[in-house]
């Protein structure tokens, strides 16, 4: 067991465990702190594969700006462990049962899927996460959908703005 | 020897994909239920990478697809924190068992 096996499974363990202790904790800001612990996790899997642009990208913007934006809006509106509405124990149970059959479901199939069978990353190779190649492919082949997701960004401002506003 | 097979990653996405949808069945809360979401884009992107980076490693076409996907969750989650802003200002409550009528 190498180096990279010993941290991308240390990696997936903290993000599997935080993203558990997201939806158990009962004080919402705790799962904000949490599901930042996850980002951070997911962020050390995407520098395993060699995606580094993207892993600066993903805590940027995920760590740094939505979740700021969850813990103002939760600060906001002076939600707690009290105001937290419950759900019955038997909602719980079929949630885990239903969520663990498809999961069982995908995993057997993921194993016994021959394509898939004998595939595995070089993640010291390859130059096609750095900043380099990326914005050289953004500005050039991706152009157009640069272009539409600032328009996307324009109206989803305007959205917030016309919904949030008070009339 | 550094080389992790495709296999464990996709795992790792799909548990992750798995406990968000357990959180969009069981919790009420309107925010945690973002919170949720956002899980479950995160494993998609995850999926998206590896793919990229076991199949087609000259290219880049899977870490677009992610940034793309980063892109648009900013602004879901922007237009989604306002229509709860707006739901909380009327109702008093973020529980979605309230919310139970489209026009107020």
């Amino acid at each position: 067991m190498g180096t990279a096996q010993i941290l991308f499974w240390s990696l997936t363990a903290l993000a599997l465990i935080s993203a558990i202790m997201v939806l158990v904790s009962k004080n919402p800001v705790y799962s904000v702190l949490w599901l930042i612990v996850v980002f951070f996790a997911i962020s050390g899997h995407y520098i395993l594969l060699n995606a580094q642009f993207l892993a600066i990208v993903n805590l940027i913007v995920y760590a740094g700006a939505i979740m700021v934006l969850f813990l103002f809006v939760i600060m906001l509106m002076n939600l707690n462990t009290e105001t937290e509405p419950q759900k019955s124990i038997w909602m719980k149970f079929f949630g885990v049962v239903a969520g663990g059959l498809l999961l069982s479901f995908f995993i057997s199939f993921v194993i016994s899927s021959a394509d898939l069978k004998g595939k595995s990353a070089q993640l010291k190779e390859g130059e096609i996460g750095l900043i380099k190649t990326l914005g050289k492919a953004l500005f050039n082949d991706y152009v157009i959908p640069f272009e539409i997701a600032s328009i996307l960004f324009l109206s989803a401002m305007v959205g917030a703005v016309v919904i949030g506003k008070k009339d | 020897m550094s080389t992790v097979p495709l296999t464990h990653i996709l795992f790792v996405s799909t548990a992750l994909f798995f406990i968000g949808m357990y959180g969009l069945f069981t919790r009420r809360n309107m925010i945690t239920m973002l919170m949720s979401v956002e899980l479950i884009l995160n494993s998609v992107n995850i999926n998206f990478v590896a793919f990229n980076k076991y199949l087609y490693p000259q290219k880049a076409d899977g870490i677009f697809f992610t940034i793309f996907i980063i892109t648009i969750a900013a602004a879901e989650a922007a237009v989604a924190i306002a229509i709860i802003i707006n739901l909380y200002r009327t109702h008093k409550s973020i529980d979605v068992d309230d919310a139970t009528e489209l026009k107020w």
